[in-house]
């Protein structure tokens, strides 16, 4: 490189320049999300387009959310609960009533989406992505299509490769599915009746995993696994012998959305944002690398036929006919769910 | 011993000594212990509302067999972790106490070296030597392939592994530390009056090591109690630790009246196995 004066000075003129930069207050966002659920390049999107920079921080569970935002909002502006969480955090009184207002990319939104039993009106959430449990499977190692609970819940074909979440309720409430009954307002018996049947199956599970079945599946651990469609989409993708089904006899639909905690620093800007989500090309730009199913219509035409058409992201069949939206009931009876699951482990 | 200062005496030295520590200690150990403490003696009064009433059902809780099933199998599995790092650490420390002097830092910094990196990151690195297509498998395989891959990993032979790779530096360093002060004169002694080595190490050596010992076993047991990580991550279905269910009454279960009582049963177990093992202070001399 050549080293004259001019660009010498150059160079000086665009440090000053970042320096006052520095010394101005930069607008700041703090954006709490799952891992690896948002655009390659979203977040730099929007600060280039408002200046405004997105924080994000991550975590893992609906359950560490709850647990940091309960004590009082830490200071977050943007945080992304599932439904039964959206439910739950209303009712403790932890979330603020959005001005949909401010919102009018809220129309890329596909009608189906708009309205929420988990969500009634004042709108306090918007969705992001759906998803739904179900069977991801190594294609090489199962005999045609596990496309019954029956495989993960009761039966030795595949003993000692099954991997099941450790969620309780969802361990729980997909049981009750699989003996046939709603997996809304599941009693006491049915739970207990799930769990002697998990008790009867357990030495043929191998692990009880967080959230990460698609690794247990593409480290070769298990051959089954209980997951969501979007974590084995991605997973498909590293690995064309992995394949995903939701079983037949129905399962547990959730969506993400995104809300703003009460005591949120900045909610004029957390709404701004939230409106650029929903925007359609940015909305197809998150689809693109999180290929989780999106409720936005607009992105989804953006979106090419491999993503559209993918029988992984948007399953189809008896399996999805049969499917029921999650329900948060209320905190005794997940503390039961949780209970009876701890009892199974300790069994 | 003279020139030693009475601290009843001169207090304000005394004070400007401890102050900070104890400051420390009151404002970030005991004042968020208690109000653990005090939560264990609460109930749930809503979605995220709770109220201390003194109530002693969440204790009576633990008690109940499932809880109590957990717990003996947590103080079991770190048992049996503590049993087989004092059988690894105790002839390391020896060999690493009686190496040539110039060995002795290089191997200490060896022991130590896993502490370099964090803990998630070594049991990561464990589990993907472990697993079924994971280094000791690949090796297995090459050398005969037509056996399954063994079964290293999720269940709680793993987790005794995983906690004895993560606690043997706790054992090894405080056993050094007392071999390391010993009297090379009394071993000399002992062989030349006729004990045969093992006799030697017997009836000389694990005495003066007693300390040592009983620091290594308390450093290891304690923490390995507490586990969380390991049994999570190498564990099989039924291998959980107390410390795990305590975190999911933190968080799924969202019952912090009863997590906070499971982690108070830890502390008074923790707090028992001190008494026992803590080295005994010599006779107070007038």
């Amino acid at each position: 490189m050549r080293f004259d004066r001019r660009r010498l000075l150059g160079g000086a003129g665009a440090l000053a320049l970042s320096l006052t930069a520095c010394g101005r207050a930069e607008r700041r966002l703090y954006f709490y999300n799952w891992d690896t659920y948002i655009g390659a390049t979203t977040l730099d999107d929007f600060r280039a387009a408002t200046g405004v920079r997105v924080v994000p921080s991550f975590y893992a569970t609906n359950d560490e959310l709850f647990a940091k935002l309960r004590a009082g909002n830490p200071g977050y502006d943007v945080i992304v609960p599932s439904n039964e969480f959206v439910t739950r955090m209303r009712l403790a009184g932890m979330l603020q009533p959005l001005d949909l207002s401010r919102i009018p990319n809220l129309r890329n939104i596909a009608p189906e989406f708009l309205t929420a039993d988990y969500d009634p009106e004042p709108r306090h959430s918007v969705p992001y992505t759906w998803l739904v449990s179900g069977i991801g499977y190594r294609r090489s190692k199962v005999d045609g299509v596990p496309d019954s609970w029956k495989w993960l819940f009761d039966s030795d074909r595949y003993a000692g490769r099954i991997a099941l979440v450790a969620e309780a309720a969802d361990l729980i409430r997909l049981g009750a599915k699989y003996l046939g009954r709603s997996l809304v307002g599941v009693d006491e018996a049915t739970a207990r009746a799930v769990a002697a049947l998990l008790i009867r199956q357990k030495p043929r599970i191998r692990a009880f995993h967080d959230d990460n079945g698609q690794d247990l599946l593409l480290a070769g651990d298990v051959d089954l696994a209980l997951e969501y469609n979007g974590d084995m989409a991605q997973a498909i993708a590293e690995d064309p012998d992995l394949a995903f089904v939701v079983p037949r006899e129905g399962s547990l639909l959730n969506a993400d959305t995104l809300a703003i905690p009460k005591g949120a620093p900045s909610p004029d800007l957390a709404h701004e944002f939230i409106n650029f989500l929903l925007d359609a090309e940015v909305g197809a730009g998150i689809a693109r690398t999180i290929l989780y199913p999106t409720p936005n219509a607009a992105a989804r035409a953006r979106m090419p036929d491999r993503y559209r058409t993918n029988p992984v992201i948007f399953p189809s069949g008896p399996g999805m006919a049969a499917s029921e939206w999650g329900r948060f009931e209320g905190p005794e009876r997940w503390r039961l769910f949780d209970e009876l699951v701890t009892a199974v482990r300790a069994a | 011993m003279r020139g030693r200062t009475d601290w009843r005496r001169e207090a304000g030295p005394f004070l400007a000594l401890i102050g900070l520590p104890l400051a420390w200690f009151l404002l970030l150990i005991l004042v968020p212990l208690g109000a653990v403490w005090a939560l264990s003696f609460a109930i749930n009064t809503g979605v995220a509302s709770i109220e201390v009433t003194g109530t002693l059902a969440n204790y009576a809780r633990t008690l109940e067999p499932t809880y109590l099933g957990i717990l003996l199998k947590s103080l079991a599995l770190a048992g049996l972790a503590t049993l087989v790092s004092l059988g690894l650490g105790f002839p390391v420390a020896l060999a690493i106490a009686f190496a040539p002097p110039p060995w002795r830092t290089p191997l200490l910094v060896a022991v130590t070296l896993p502490f370099w990196t964090n803990l998630l990151i070594r049991t990561y690195a464990l589990m993907a030597v472990l697993r079924d297509e994971g280094l000791v498998n690949r090796v297995v395989a090459a050398l005969a392939p037509d056996l399954a891959p063994l079964p290293l990993l999720y269940h709680d032979v793993a987790v005794v592994v995983g906690l004895v790779y993560v606690h043997l530096p706790f054992m090894v360093l405080p056993i050094f530390a007392a071999l390391d002060r010993m009297d090379r004169s009394l071993i000399e002694a002992s062989l030349d009056l006729g004990a045969g080595p093992l006799a030697t190490i017997r009836h000389v050596v694990l005495p003066l090591a007693g300390p040592g010992i009983r620091a290594g076993v308390l450093l290891t047991f304690v923490p390995a109690l507490g586990s969380y990580l390991v049994p999570d991550l190498l564990g099989g279905p039924g291998s959980q630790m107390i410390a795990n269910v305590i975190e999911r009454q933190f968080r799924r279960a969202d019952d912090w009246p009863f997590g906070a009582a499971l982690a108070f049963v830890l502390v008074y177990l923790t707090l028992l196995a001190l008494a026992l093992l803590a080295p005994r202070r010599p006779a107070a001399r007038a």
